[in-house]
Parts: C-alpha cells; structure tokens; sequence
C-alpha cells in the first residue's frame, strides 16, 4: 500500500507519505518520556554489574572489598550513582503505575482498581526495600 | 509462530524489571549513595562474606544480577530499533545485547558458585 | 472572545503537486464550534475544493479522525475554545498515505482488522434447539470496553511504532482481537493467537501508551496488548512443558 506501487495518472490520486524522523521522539513530551522511561534499562543494566564488580570483591578477600569500597566514594562513581538512583526510581515509578494495565486480577467478577494493584505494588516495594536495608545494615 | 523465543524473552524481561523495580533502588540508595558518603556504616568484609555465601543469599544474587540484565538486553535493543531506526542491524543488535546479558549472567553464576 | 479564528489547513492536490502545503482560512469563531464545523464552514463559504472525512459529528462513527496543533483528534469532539488563540493546525491522520487533503488511506488498517478475525469463532456450532448463548455482567464486563472501539484510527496515529514500522499490526486491532478471546462465546483464540504472535503481531508493541491517551473511547488498547502479551508468553511456556496443551 505505498505510493510507488501507485501510478500517477489523471484519475487515479498518487499517495503522499511523510518520513518519519529519526527525531521523532523529541517532538512530543509523551514521546520523549517514554524513551527515557525506556533508558533507565542501560543504569539498571550497569549496576547489576556493579553488584557482579562487589560479589567478586568480597570473594577476593577483605582488601579487594576495601579496594571496591574506596573506588565506589570517588566523585565519578558518586555522581553516577546518584544519576543512576534517579534514572532507578523512574523505573519503578513507572513500572508500578503499568502494572495493573498487564496484570487484570478480578475479585467475584469485579476487576480491582488499578490504584488498588498499583498499590499492592508499592507496598512490596516498601516491604522489600526494608528487608534489604535489614540485612545490609546489620554490619 | 515465526520466532517462539519472543514470548520468553518478553517474560524474561518482564521478570526482570520487576526484581530492578522492587529491589534496585533500596540497593542503590544504600551501596551507591549512603555507605560511600558516611551515611551509614557499610558491611564489613567478614560479615558481608557471611551473608552471601549462604545458598539462598547466591540465588538471591543471581537473579538480582542475571534477570534484570536480560531486562536491559530487550528493552535496550527494541530502544535502538525504534528510536534510532537501526532496522537494518537488527540482527547484531539482538546478538549483541542478548550476548552481553548472556556473559554477565554466566559471569555471575562463576562468581557466585566460587564463593569461597 | 475573539470573532473569528484562524485554521491552518493542510491542502494536497496529486494532480497538481507533489509534495502537501497549507492554506490558512479565517472562520467565525463561536463558543460551541467544533473544527468539524469549521472545516465545513471552509467547504460552504470559504473553498469547496476541500476534501475530508465526517459523518455523525457526535463521536460515533469514527469518521473525522485528523491531527488538531499536533494531536491526534476527532474534529466533531475538538472545540475551537479549547484550541485558542489560533492559528490553529489542521493535518490529516499521521503515518497513513494522504490521498488529497485531510483524507487519508485506511486500506492498511482494514486489511489488519480483517486478519484478526473480528468475529464470534466456534469449534462447534450450538444447535438452534439448545436456545441462546446466556452471558451474565460479569462475562460482559471483560470484554466490553474493547467492544467500544468506532475505528476512528486515531490510536494508530499516535502509535510510534506504527509510525517507524507500518507493518506492525497495530494496537485497535489487537484490542479487537481481545474483544472476541475475552467474550465467553468465541471459541478462537488458538486462531487468534497464531495471527497475533507474528514477527509484526503484538510483540512490536514497547508500551509507549500513546494509543490509551488518544482513544476517545477508552478502549484501553494499550492494556489489552499487555493482557495479551502476558496470555500469548505464558501460552509459550505451557508448549515448552511436555505435558502442557499445544
């Protein structure tokens, strides 16, 4: 169904089709949102490596954990990981506010509400976020 | 079906994301921002070892490092298809970023069944 | 309240030019005006050479889909208040081929609604003496939003990926494809299923939304994809299992 499979002639209309840019996420504010949604993967992806970088830290022994611990207080790992942190909770933010449109649970014939799932999300979140800081901070 | 790996890649992605969504952050905060800046006192060496070396601890782990990484890989290479319209790469793309998430995976299962 | 408005309008005559360019046409302005009512203002008083697509002008049939100051809009439900001050942009639907003016060519869309056989499948037929099919609310209830689509395209048309990829089956018709799997008296979803997870099927779909926020339905296209995508994967991994049904 494209215009150069259609001859131009006096009684048959020949179609126009406009290029999509390859700027096309920057012209709307939805569009540009969703591709950022989208790049949070790349942080999420380099501190599953980070975390790779500190399992084998500590499987070396205490001075290559020290040596991890002190690479991790450099400005350039402090700013990327606050950078990261931001680009982190984007993730979840949007993340938990999708999940009811995938996920239908229906209560006696009644679908629940998406706040209520959105909502059960959050709270695993809240829940799961204190288990971590449990373990991590029990020195 | 023309490619049935697609579905399991999207359920790999989709379990991915959501262990980065429900974990990464606490993680994050703690063990990027608040032990390097003082905030709170990091693990030390000997009880850190402690916790991860125990079995459920590694699978923990695995999945916290393998799944999310398959997460990225998806998500990052349909972000290049799309938004840079690379169709024509199509192939390397998804050979590379799923090979990446691959040999991080494998990485981390060594790592994490040689803990000592 | 100003007494005229300014409609930038989209014009492409084939047989005259190549490329589309706009004319700008100054049209009354009043409180209960929609742009529906100002293109047809156009054609009457202004420039009968102007072609688009309108018919109910209340929002049901679909027909008047166009791009209003770059959203995708029906004309007979977008006031002119709401768009002030002018001058306000009249395109067609984008990522279709433009015919003449604002008309676009939908063939794509109706060759891919056709495709997900939008229609009551049954393995066996009910014989007429078992009486009727009896569905209660709740069985109603999943799958009457879908049901609600009028085909006006606009979520195509706000569809990223449709725009980059134009084979990508596309999100009214997937969620037509949910109107018939989630209604208790269709039979076809394995049918369904095999049209739908096709190289250019649901899976081309990243969830950017855009087709939720722009049906003026609330259809919900964007929900019945990921729905979808969450039957068809686990439908994948029950072929996997050497007991599961394939």
């Amino acid at each position: 169904m494209s215009a150069s499979s259609s001859h131009y002639t006096l009684h048959h209309p020949k179609w126009y089709r406009r290029r999509v840019s390859v700027w096309w996420w920057l012209q709307s504010r939805s569009y540009t949102g969703f591709v950022l949604r989208e790049l949070t993967s790349v942080f999420v992806a380099l501190f599953a490596l980070v975390t790779l970088w500190q399992v084998r830290a500590v499987a070396h022994g205490p001075e290559a954990y020290e040596a991890f611990l002190t690479r991790l207080r450099s400005p350039l790992f402090l700013a990327g990981h606050a950078l990261a942190l931001l680009f982190v909770l984007f993730h979840s933010i949007t993340w938990f506010n999708l999940a009811p449109k995938a996920m239908v649970v229906r209560l006696r014939g009644h679908r629940m509400p998406d706040a209520l799932v959105a909502g059960a999300n959050y709270l695993a979140w809240l829940v799961l976020s204190a288990a971590v800081a449990f373990f991590l901070l029990r020195g | 079906m023309t490619r049935p790996v697609t579905p399991l890649l999207w359920l790999l992605f989709s379990v991915g994301g959501t262990i980065a969504a429900l974990l990464y952050p606490a993680h994050l905060l703690l063990t990027g921002l608040a032990f390097p800046l003082g905030w709170l006192e990091a693990p030390r060496h000997p009880s850190l070892l402690a916790l991860v070396r125990h079995p459920l601890a590694r699978l923990y782990l695995f999945a916290f490092i393998a799944l999310p990484l398959f997460h990225w890989a998806h998500r990052f290479r349909y972000t290049l298809y799309d938004g840079l319209q690379l169709k024509h790469l199509t192939r390397l793309i998804a050979v590379l970023c799923y090979g990446t998430a691959l040999a991080g995976t494998l990485v981390a299962a060594y790592a994490l069944w040689t803990l000592p | 309240m100003p007494e005229t408005v300014a409609l930038t309008v989209t014009r492409y005559r084939p047989e005259a030019e190549a490329e589309p360019t706009s004319r700008t046409y100054e049209v009354p302005f009043r409180k209960d005006w929609v742009v529906l009512d100002a293109l047809n203002y156009i054609k009457d008083k202004l420039d009968g050479s102007l072609s688009f697509r309108w018919s109910c002008r209340m929002g049901v049939c679909g027909s008047c889909g166009m791009t209003v100051n770059g959203e995708p809009k029906l004309t007979c439900a977008a006031f002119l208040s709401d768009h002030l001050p002018g001058p306000i942009r009249v395109e067609p639907l984008r990522f279709f081929p433009l015919v003449r003016d604002l008309v676009v060519d939908l063939r794509d869309f109706m060759r891919k609604l056709k495709k997900v056989k939008p229609w009551i499948v049954r393995t066996e037929e009910k014989p007429l003496a078992e009486g009727e099919y009896r569905q209660t609310p709740e069985e109603l209830d999943a799958y009457k939003p879908f049901s609600m689509c009028i085909n006006c395209m606009l979520c195509y048309s706000a569809c990223p990926i449709y725009g980059l990829e134009p084979s990508f089956i596309g999100p009214a018709a997937i969620a037509l494809a949910q109107r018939y799997n989630m209604d208790s008296r269709d039979q076809g979803s394995r049918e369904r299923l095999e049209i739908l997870s096709e190289h250019d099927g649901i899976w081309q779909c990243t969830f950017v939304g855009e087709c939720t926020k722009v049906c003026p339905k609330h259809v919900d296209p964007a929900g019945a994809i990921q729905r979808y995508k969450l039957t068809a994967a686990v439908h994948s991994l029950k072929t996997l299992l050497p007991w599961g049904n394939r």
